[in-house]
């Protein structure tokens, strides 16, 4: 999939979902890789309360954060602006990739160096800059491997992951000039290095993520492993941040407890090789650094889950990814199968509110309420109930209170809101609910051999020669007359 | 944390869950006749039906809330209510609280979630049972739900009852956290992603040679051993109930 297209969410899910269970390397890729990242994480909190303490406290963090973030998003701008950096405000997509352009547009730019960063994969900016004659080079090795291979990322921290070195090599060997076929990884490595490296000296303008904005002190923080995202904001003389607005925190002090959760939680290291802060541009007795700093402040959707109180939880994520690594869902399909930019637990409460329940509602069926998303969530996310709920939400067509995300009720089926009614008929009405056990204890000979999907795979349960609601009566009745009988003796 | 456990009760209410009453009743008696030997009388109310989970996790709350509201009707009386499946027992707990949420059923669904319990919680916190195992000797793997681990978090419950069985060993499954991948009606509406589970399930539970396994959840056991059936390789599967009524009599 060399695009993200929001549009084929929804129509194309169970296709995606079928050829990823088919693909056998892939399987193995992800589930290689998901057992070795679980396995880091738990080796980095080896005792429950002590984690169960700093998950609380990373939660109340981000809570604090949240309940004040209009106040500290002001307070954010104001002081990158008194520092020297540029703040814009994107309500949508479209604009994000506009603000961008223009400032590209500005320096007569024509190339840009990326570090990762997924809200642009959310706000499709690479083909948006394609097609505008801007050459954009993903320099986070994962991403690079990705776009090499003209896909998306299927992880929102290792973007190559459902990828084994055999591919990397091939890859490799088919894309970049002169490059012979090699599986030693720090070949590889060496070789993306080699490549990039020239390009960062080319390029115009860096555009990297946040991982946190402090309000305080108008600083952005970047957190990272291979020091492309150093390079990306220090080289070229223009740098541009792209930041979420949740990703706002209140002080420096907010810091440490989240990055100490990030980073055990994503991929079981207790620190990363790079931690970058940024405050300003260049300053005139400096050597280095960017002219220019720019921060594009994207809502695309995100004013709104901040609207509902409970929707509101969503935006506490710090993107560790932990949700997809303990998902036995994504450990089988992979990323590329929810066919959103973000995937997984995560991707599948924030893509359909971002893009809307009629086009990626579909994927939250692809759950079956385990919770091990949530009991792994660094920040206490209760994802399965956030599941849940937009299932509600899809199938709810009568008018509520407080609107619901876009698409409400656009999943809606006739034939299964009717049979749900049904059921609900049925289980209130003790004497039909009866009747029908009785009917199907007593006719389980003809119970069905085949019954939909569930005997594709399994065989079909039979029905018991009687139902438990008659044994209890059996059982109360002999008691009782069995006391009634020593009474009598 | 845990929480704070009664005095062992006269009377208990029992609450069967569905797929028991019509799949597994030998299940639910062995989980009253459990709690009748402990001394504990119970109360099987002939109005409940369904705890009302499948429709509330398929997003049906409208649906869901008008079967809960039935079942809150007939577990009225301030008694504890024993169920034999963490799923349902969290449906009851954990999620009832939730659907009655500014409703005037609210108080009650509170009140009935606190008296809620899962039926080897209850045996092992409450009624303090002391099992003499007189079965044959078995190697048994359990597989604890979803529910029970996270939900109810009683799966350490399952476990210290069979431990307390002389003659039986436990064997550990590869991954046993792992979901099994019924999850209710996401076994039909996801049906390759659930097979794709229940087979890997299969795999690590097949792999630990068990001659038996145990759950306390009937959803799991239909799965696991309808997928088991299916592939015609077989391990007795039993409710957990079941399994120590008929070894501890
Ligand atoms: S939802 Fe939680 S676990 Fe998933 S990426 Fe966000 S912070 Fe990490």
């Amino acid at each position: 999939m060399s695009r993200f297209e929001p549009a084929t969410v929804n129509l194309e899910f169970d296709k995606r979902v079928s050829d990823a269970l088919q693909d056998q390397e892939l399987r193995a890729n992800f589930r290689g890789a998901m057992d070795f990242l679980v396995g880091k994480r738990a080796a980095m909190f080896p005792d429950k309360e002590d984690l169960e303490a700093l998950r609380a406290q990373g939660e109340a963090i981000r809570n604090r954060c949240l309940s004040q973030l209009p106040e500290l998003l002001e307070q954010f701008e104001q002081r990158c602006t008194e520092n020297g950096i540029q703040v814009h405000w994107a309500e949508t997509a479209q604009e994000a990739n506009a603000i961008i352009l223009e400032i590209m547009h500005k320096h007569d730019a024509t190339r840009m160096v990326k570090g990762k960063s997924m809200a642009s994969e959310e706000i499709g900016l690479n083909h948006f800059l394609a097609d505008h004659g801007v050459e954009c080079l993903e320099t986070d090795m994962g991403e690079y491997i990705v776009q090499l291979a003209d896909e998306t990322p299927s992880h929102i921290i290792m973007p190559a992951i459902h990828k084994n070195k055999q591919q990397i090599a091939r890859l490799f060997n088919q894309k970049i000039e002169g490059v012979e076929y090699s599986e030693d990884v720090d070949r590889l490595i060496g070789i993306g290095r080699d490549v990039l490296r020239q390009k960062f000296f080319e390029a115009d303008v860096g555009l990297s993520g946040v991982n946190f904005a402090v309000a305080e002190t108008g600083t952005l923080c970047l957190v990272e492993n291979e020091g492309n995202g150093r390079m990306t904001t220090t080289i070229p003389p223009v740098h541009i941040a792209l930041c979420g607005i949740e990703k706002v925190v209140e002080s420096l002090q907010d810091i440490p407890p989240l990055l100490r959760l990030l980073t055990r939680s994503a991929t079981g290291q207790a620190i990363t090789t790079y931690f970058n802060m940024i405050s300003s541009p260049r300053k005139p007795d400096e050597k280095d650094g960017p002219r220019e700093v720019h921060v594009v402040l994207l809502d695309n959707g995100r004013s709104r889950i901040y609207a509902d109180k409970q929707l509101q939880e969503t935006l506490r994520c710090i993107r560790c990814g932990a949700c997809m690594n303990h998902c036995p869902v994504y450990t089988r399909i992979g990323g590329h199968a929810y066919g959103t930019t973000y995937p997984g637990p995560i991707g599948q409460v924030v893509s359909p509110q971002i893009w809307g329940l009629h086009t990626a509602g579909a994927i939250t069926k692809a759950c079956s309420l385990n919770g091990a998303c949530g009991e792994a969530c660094p920040v206490k996310i209760p994802l399965a109930d956030l599941i849940r709920r937009l299932r509600y939400e899809s199938n709810n067509s009568e008018p509520t209170p407080v609107p619901g995300p876009r698409g409400q009720g656009s999943l809606r089926k006739r034939p299964e809101a009717i049979t749900w009614k049904l059921w609900a008929l049925l289980s209130r009405k003790p004497g039909l609910y009866k009747l029908v056990l009785f009917l199907a204890t007593r006719l389980r000979a003809l119970a069905p051999k085949h019954i939909g999907p569930w005997t594709r795979y399994r065989s079909a349960p039979r029905p018991a020669a009687r139902s438990l609601h008659e044994l209890a009566a059996q059982r109360s009745q002999s008691n009782a007359s069995s006391q009634e009988h020593g009474r009598h003796e | 944390m845990q929480r704070a456990y009664p005095e062992k009760p006269e009377q208990v209410y029992f609450f069967g869950t569905c797929l028991i009453d019509l799949f597994y009743p030998e299940a639910g008696m062995a989980g009253i006749q459990l709690l009748e030997r402990e001394g504990v009388k119970v109360i099987y109310p002939q109005q409940q039906s369904c705890c009302g989970q499948p429709a509330y996790n398929s997003g049906y709350d409208n649906e869901a809330r008008k079967v809960a509201a039935a079942q809150i009707a007939c577990l009225n009386e301030d008694l504890p209510v024993v169920v034999p499946s963490a799923s349902c027992a969290d449906m009851l707990r954990h999620h009832y609280p939730d659907l009655f949420a500014a409703t005037p059923l609210h108080k009650q669904a509170l009140n009935l979630a606190a008296r809620t319990y899962e039926l080897t919680e209850f045996l092992v916190h409450v009624c303090k049972v002391q099992l003499v195992d007189h079965g044959p000797a078995a190697t048994v793997a359990i597989h604890n739900s979803c529910s029970a681990q996270r939900g109810m978090k009683t799966a350490q419950d399952a476990i210290s009852l069979l431990r307390q069985m002389r003659n039986v060993a436990i064997v550990q499954q590869e991954r046993a956290s792992e979901c099994c991948g019924f999850g209710g009606t996401f076994a039909v509406k996801a049906p390759d992603i659930s097979n794709a589970m229940v087979q890997d399930k299969c795999d690590n539970l097949l792999a630990t040679g068990a001659n038996d396994l145990v759950s306390g959840d009937c959803g799991c056991l239909m799965n696991i051993s309808g997928a088991l059936e299916k592939r015609k390789d077989k391990i007795p599967a039993q409710h957990i109930a079941s399994f120590i009524w008929e070894r501890t009599q």
